[in-house]
């Protein structure tokens, strides 16, 4: 075991080599371009490829291509560099080529606020390139989870075929706390399921349990990989909607059938709680600040952190029927706050949303529980 | 119709139950891919690790037919695919085939980048002088006054010369060849695939459905014959010389092949010395 001074970004490069990342393809963007500096000193020493790349576009290009080619792979970028990676993320996604991306989000739109804070890119996370999918995403709140959950990130996109994204935000990024990097056999790693027939008896889409084996470049499988609709050889069949139908639907649920696996919530004084406080990142360590005051006051408050946003734990949610009031506190004007409504019902929502450039303060955050507190 | 022959020589490398292929009757792809296998045939790559790699629109196809490891991505960043690819896995031979609004319009950035870095893979361009999957606008390389569906008065645009973008960016290995040049262009493929460094090869190819019959150029064969009439091969000249316009000589031939350190090699250095 390992004690270590990090920062979010420092200590998320250093994740992506603890699970195995060799392969990084980035460009420079503030606040995430320490994780590309970090990379460009560090790969090299493990025998890693870093590459800086002439755009976000070849970026997101580089990393398929970089996993299809054997490797873990990953990117790390902001807002602006995201939106230009949601081309390839769909690739991605269609070809089911694991890789992790890094959104380390600063406040927007367009170029914003580029050095301070914002949590606005939670829904394009998901939605973000066109057609159906599912994505998954997750979000750290401190330094050692930067590490910890970009670990995480590899495992699962290895395990789910899928490009997952670390959706860090530029406090946590440029916050240095104390990490703890776990000796190397304490470090859980999940690599991608191989072929077990032999080429001529492999169909590379073909899956039984929704995540079909990986047959990289130069294994001798011959396998024909493209972002066309495709059956379960790789063929493409553009023209067919029952394989369209197959294909999506199987894409879609690979993640959403496993969102109980995947789940990954912080419950803090929640037993007896009459409100909770919903938030993500950074926010959350003011809100559980918040809740620490409240309960000294006597009030039935708790928090309910997300460190996986997507898949969102409706289940959860819908099970949570002793809560009156959900207080969802975010750096943007309302996103997560719409998918708590959806599963427990506006009129038990409440959004205490600000627009980006700070995050909140454990007062600000009182101060809305005192309200919502009258209002019950 | 009598059956004169089950198998062609080439199947091995092709996917056999993917043919028949998309392309047009006239259409030049079909040539340029035959001489890409009959290339193959006559090296010693072993094809468990050559892969190819494609972008979007009729050239973009090539990826499915060849019975290799292939990648058919998003449209212009086929290059940046290859070049994790290739660095991920030094072990392959990368080849990129794709069309020229795919590699020179919306991936025209990425060329550029990856022949100043000397990447090591082929690129292979089947340049039609037009977006021909999309019905017939009007390309980087359409020649100026050229009539396309999007522009109906002629080409006001000055298009690339695609030989002098890559010589300029930095490729090793730069040639151009037309569809009728089979045995030439085969023999330059030979030497790309063979060439360490990011190699380059134009191939002007005749599209008669969607190019070709806006511009007095109505079947694949009256193309064939423009080639023939109109080619002149220099090898060796520079090609910013080498500018297409309508109804001049297409110069043709190999312009480029000097040797440079590849990033590859560099970055496996580097490699080394970081972890002394």
């Amino acid at each position: 075991m390992q004690v270590k001074f990090y920062s979010g970004n420092i200590a998320c490069a250093e994740g992506a080599i603890a699970a195995g990342c060799r392969f990084f393809a980035g460009y420079p963007i503030t606040p995430s371009s320490e994780i590309a500096e970090h990379m460009a000193l560090r790969l090299p020493q493990v025998g890693g490829i870093f590459i800086q790349m002439e755009d976000e576009l070849a970026s997101m290009a580089a990393i398929l291509g970089a996993s299809w080619g054997g490797a873990k792979a990953m990117t790390a970028t902001s807002g602006p560099g995201f939106s230009l990676m949601q081309e390839n993320i769909g690739l991605g996604a269609m070809t089911e080529t694991p890789c992790v991306v890094v959104n380390v989000q600063r406040a927007g739109p367009s170029t914003g606020m580029p050095t301070l804070v914002g949590q606005a890119d939670v829904m394009q996370a998901r939605w973000g390139s066109h057609g159906d999918y599912e994505i998954i995403a997750l979000s750290p709140s401190s330094p050692q989870e930067c590490f910890d959950l970009t670990i995480r990130a590899f495992n699962l996109a290895e395990e789910y075929r899928v490009p997952v994204i670390v959706l860090m935000d530029e406090s946590v990024s440029h916050m240095f706390e104390k990490v703890i990097i776990p000796p190397k056999e304490k470090i859980r790693i999940v690599n991608r399921k191989k072929p077990r027939v032999p080429p001529d008896e492999f169909l590379p889409y073909k899956a039984d349990d929704f995540i079909p084996p990986m047959a990289c470049a130069g294994e001798g499988y011959s396998v024909h990989v493209t972002g066309l609709t495709h059956d379960e050889k790789g063929y493409p069949q553009a023209t067919s909607p029952e394989v369209q139908e197959r294909l999506v639907r199987r894409l879609c649920d690979k993640i959403r059938k496993n969102e109980r696996k995947m789940r990954d919530i912080e419950e803090y004084e929640m037993e007896d709680a009459e409100i909770a406080i919903v938030s993500f990142g950074t926010t959350a360590r003011s809100a559980k600040a918040a809740v620490k005051f409240a309960r000294k006051k006597g009030y039935k408050v708790g928090l309910i952190r997300l460190k996986t946003i997507w898949p969102f734990p409706d289940e959860y949610f819908e099970s949570l029927d002793g809560i009156k009031k959900f207080l969802v506190v975010e750096v943007n004007y309302g996103q997560i706050k719409l998918e708590v409504e959806r599963n427990v019902g506006k009129n038990r929502v409440e959004l205490l949303p600000k627009m980006g450039g700070e995050i909140h303060t454990p007062e600000e955050i009182y101060k809305k529980i005192r309200e919502v507190l009258q209002w019950k | 119709m009598e059956i004169v022959a089950k198998n062609h020589p080439l199947d091995k490398y092709l996917r056999t139950d993917r043919i028949p292929h998309i392309w047009c009757p006239g259409c030049g792809l079909g040539t340029v891919l035959n001489c890409f296998l009959h290339a193959l045939e006559e090296t010693d790559i072993d094809l468990k690790n050559l892969a190819i790699v494609s972008g979007i629109g009729c050239t973009g196809r090539v990826a499915g037919y060849i019975n290799v490891d292939s990648y058919h991505t998003t449209h212009g960043r086929a290059i940046p695919f290859a070049t994790g690819l290739k660095l991920a896995n030094p072990k392959l031979k990368v080849v990129v085939f794709s069309g020229d609004g795919d590699l020179f319009a919306i991936g025209g950035n990425h060329f550029i980048h990856a022949a100043r870095r000397n990447i090591d893979m082929t690129v292979i361009c089947v340049n039609n002088y037009n977006y021909g999957m999309t019905g017939g606008q009007l390309g980087p390389t359409t020649p100026l006054d050229a009539r396309t569906t999007t522009s109906p008065y002629g080409n006001i645009e000055h298009p690339f010369n695609l030989c002098h973008v890559a010589a300029a960016s930095g490729a090793v290995y730069v040639a151009r060849w037309t569809a009728l040049h089979v045995r030439r262009l085969k023999e330059s493929m030979k030497e790309a695939l063979n060439k360490k460094g990011f190699s380059f090869i134009e191939v002007i190819a005749s599209c008669p459905t969607t190019y070709g019959r806006r511009n007095k150029m109505p079947t694949g064969l009256e193309t064939m014959k423009y080639y023939k009439e109109h080619s002149v091969i220099k090898h060796g000249i520079d090609p910013s010389k080498a500018d297409i316009e309508i109804g001049k000589d297409i110069v043709v031939g190999k312009f480029v092949d000097i040797e440079k350190p590849t990033f590859d090699e560099a970055v496996h250095e580097l490699i080394k010395k970081a972890r002394k």
